[in-house]
């Protein structure tokens, strides 16, 4: 089976630095992957050459077996890649179910969002996931009133609405309380039921509830991939991350 | 259970009621204004209701879209140019050439090729909205494609409207130079400067400012306009949820242009004279200036901008002559200082809780989030209300 993601030899260089250095991952259909490195180890630009953001310097990101180069970044969340940013981005003087509805419009051209309505079937699921993120009451508030946190989930929602089969989200409970990230945590699970979904997060009690495989990136490549345990355990990923064992890290200790 | 209204969006579709409105309102203007208003000030109000037409495409691009067009003279020039181009043509009879009176001041004895389409009136009316229309196409295509926006866009429109301006400015044998065209005599064999064929041309333009405003109103009240707020507020976004914003603005931008050209017709039909000054940089400025006071992204707001700030300027430089721009200035910076939302945005949000301190009224408590629709304050509220039994 093609693997949906496959990326081959990837390097990326601002200006000479290399913020990816010849690194290769694939990941299959159906998974819920975790990527996890210290700042600066190119987590975010590698979100922005699979959403076509930023260009490969050398090296290929396959989608489905499709070569992206060549696609702008609209044609690629039209192919069915979508992308979560790190602080919430949606539209503030546009309310709930406005920024839903031009994420579940399946016809992104001019002339559709002009003179064709919603079907049926965009509707109903536009409804369905207004339940789903848990913001029905507050459907006809323009989302500039919204707590971060719910921004956050009206992201995600706008997200879903897509229907991407591969869904990339940076850094999702950053600034969210216990319960949210918690909450968070299980809406990503039950999405990766049916899609994939590379999530990015430092927080390691968070990732330790969502992960499965989690790979290590530092300095641009591939450090080590495994289940958290063995990426836990493994040497080199404890030199990198604070030079201290994971377990030991603040961030993760409970009160 | 407290009402939502002010945050609500301009509504989805067309009443009944506003169209009764603005039906109402246009045959206010046709038939009420003319008996009403001394000839001097409807010739005035005619003026601006043309220049209305100019501020609602301004909106659209600017209010909706956020593009901020410094050069919209442009169009409005060429509507005006296309429409008295087919006017010259109307050679009376009696005159010695055949040529617009000004091609033989110039020595020029051949009719310029691309005046000849311009005999039909057919094809000077479809010229007025479609080459601004497609001018505003092609220059949107190329800036939008290489993805160039904020203040280098509003650059690069005034960088055209120079260009636009010395190409007709330095041609005398086309377009009569500095001098523009004027001088008009007849269309479709009325004489124009005739107070009939004048009233004429008012209930045209009254017709085109509901036209323009229904058209505009159609776009925006939609999820096209939404879509249009949305790359306003945040185009990176608008990309990665699967829409090519180029193709989008390129749209708006050639409709506003369209709009601008209309504007410059109907201007140039009452004024009698189009010429290079209406490529003046003050004068595409003084466009955004009318949206800006009337309230950007309201269309009832670029209306009333255009209006006001035009009478208030005839009105002032009347009284006294020279303060004009000062209070102009004065006008501009009041209303990016005090008013951000213009007038309209003021009296939507602002105007009432005022109003209502004037009259002594309590004011509504404004909670955030409402907490009649917060749910986990419901279910507090329901736990206490259970506890107290």
């Amino acid at each position: 089976m093609t693997p949906i993601l496959e990326i081959e030899d990837l390097t990326v260089s601002f200006d000479g630095f290399n913020a990816l250095n010849h690194l290769s991952f694939q990941m299959q259909a159906g998974e819920l992957r975790v990527i996890i490195g210290p700042n600066g180890a190119g987590k975010t630009t590698f979100l922005d050459v699979i959403t076509g953001k930023v260009k490969p310097t050398q090296g290929r990101v396959l989608f489905k077996g499709r070569n992206l180069r060549r696609y702008s970044e609209d044609q690629i969340a039209r192919m069915g890649i979508g992308r979560k940013f790190q602080t919430p981005r949606v539209y503030l003087n546009l309310t709930v179910r406005e920024n839903l509805e031009l994420a579940v419009a399946r016809h992104k051209g001019v002339f559709a969002t002009l003179f064709q309505p919603l079907s049926r079937e965009e509707r109903d699921r536009l409804h369905t996931l207004i339940d789903t993120i848990g913001l029905r009451p507050k459907a006809n508030f323009p989302a500039g009133l919204l707590s971060h946190g719910e921004k956050q989930w009206l992201e995600i929602g706008m997200l879903v609405a897509q229907s991407p089969d591969l869904l990339l989200v940076d850094e999702p409970v950053a600034g969210l309380t216990d319960e949210e990230t918690h909450l968070t945590g299980e809406l990503l699970v039950a999405l990766a039921e049916s899609h994939s979904i590379i999530v990015i997060e430092h927080d390691m009690e968070f990732v330790r509830q969502i992960a499965r495989t989690v790979t290590v990136l530092h300095e641009g490549s591939v450090l080590c991939e495994g289940s958290i345990e063995t990426v836990q355990n493994d040497p080199r990923v404890i030199e990198v991350y604070l030079g201290a064992p994971l377990e030991e890290s603040p961030s993760t200790q409970q009160p | 259970m407290p009402k939502l209204s002010q945050f609500s969006f301009p509504k989805d579709r067309l009443s009944g009621r506003e169209l009764i409105v603005v039906a109402a309102l246009a045959l206010i203007l046709i038939f009420l204004m003319p008996p009403l208003l001394p000839g001097f000030r409807l010739d005035l109000l005619h003026r601006y209701l043309a220049l209305a037409i100019v501020a609602l495409g301004i909106d659209l691009i600017w209010g909706f879209t956020g593009l901020l067009s410094l050069g919209h003279g442009i169009f409005f020039a060429l509507g005006g140019y296309a429409i008295a181009m087919h006017l010259k043509l109307q050679v009376p009879a009696t005159a010695s050439s055949p040529l617009p009176d000004f091609m033989a001041l110039y020595g020029v004895t051949e009719l310029p090729w691309f005046w000849y389409p311009f005999y039909s009136f057919a094809f000077a009316v479809a010229a007025v909205v479609v080459i601004p229309a497609l001018l505003g196409a092609l220059l949107g295509y190329l800036v939008f494609r290489n993805r160039i926006r904020g203040v280098y866009f509003s650059i690069l429109t005034q960088a055209a409207i120079i260009v636009f301006f010395n190409f007709f400015n330095g041609q005398q044998k086309l377009f009569n130079g500095t001098n523009g065209l004027t001088d008009f005599q007849t269309l479709l064999g009325f004489p124009v400067r005739d107070a009939q064929t004048q009233y004429w041309f008012y209930i045209l333009t009254v017709i085109f400012l509901a036209l323009a405003y229904l058209l505009c109103r159609w776009l925006t009240m939609g999820r096209f306009g939404r879509l249009l707020v949305a790359i306003r507020d945040d185009e990176a976004r608008v990309r990665f949820s699967g829409y090519n914003p180029t193709s989008y603005k390129v749209l708006v931008f050639a409709i506003s242009a369209a709009l601008a050209g209309i504007g410059g017709a109907f201007f140039t039909l009452r004024t009698g004279i189009i010429s290079p000054r209406a490529m003046d940089i003050a004068f595409s400025i003084e466009m955004v200036i009318w949206v800006a006071v009337g309230g950007r992204a309201s269309l009832i707001g670029a209306i009333l901008g255009a209006l006001l700030v035009n009478f208030a300027r005839s009105l002032l430089s009347e009284q006294f002559a020279d303060i004009w721009l000062f209070f102009q200035g004065a006008l501009f910076l009041i209303v990016v200082l005090a008013l951000p939302t213009g007038i309209v945005g003021w009296l939507r949000t602002e105007a009432p809780n005022l109003i209502a301190k004037l009259l002594g009224r309590p004011q509504p408590v404004a909670t955030y989030p409402e907490l009649e629709f917060n749910p986990e304050v419901q279910y507090e509220r329901e736990v206490l209300q259970r506890e107290d039994k």
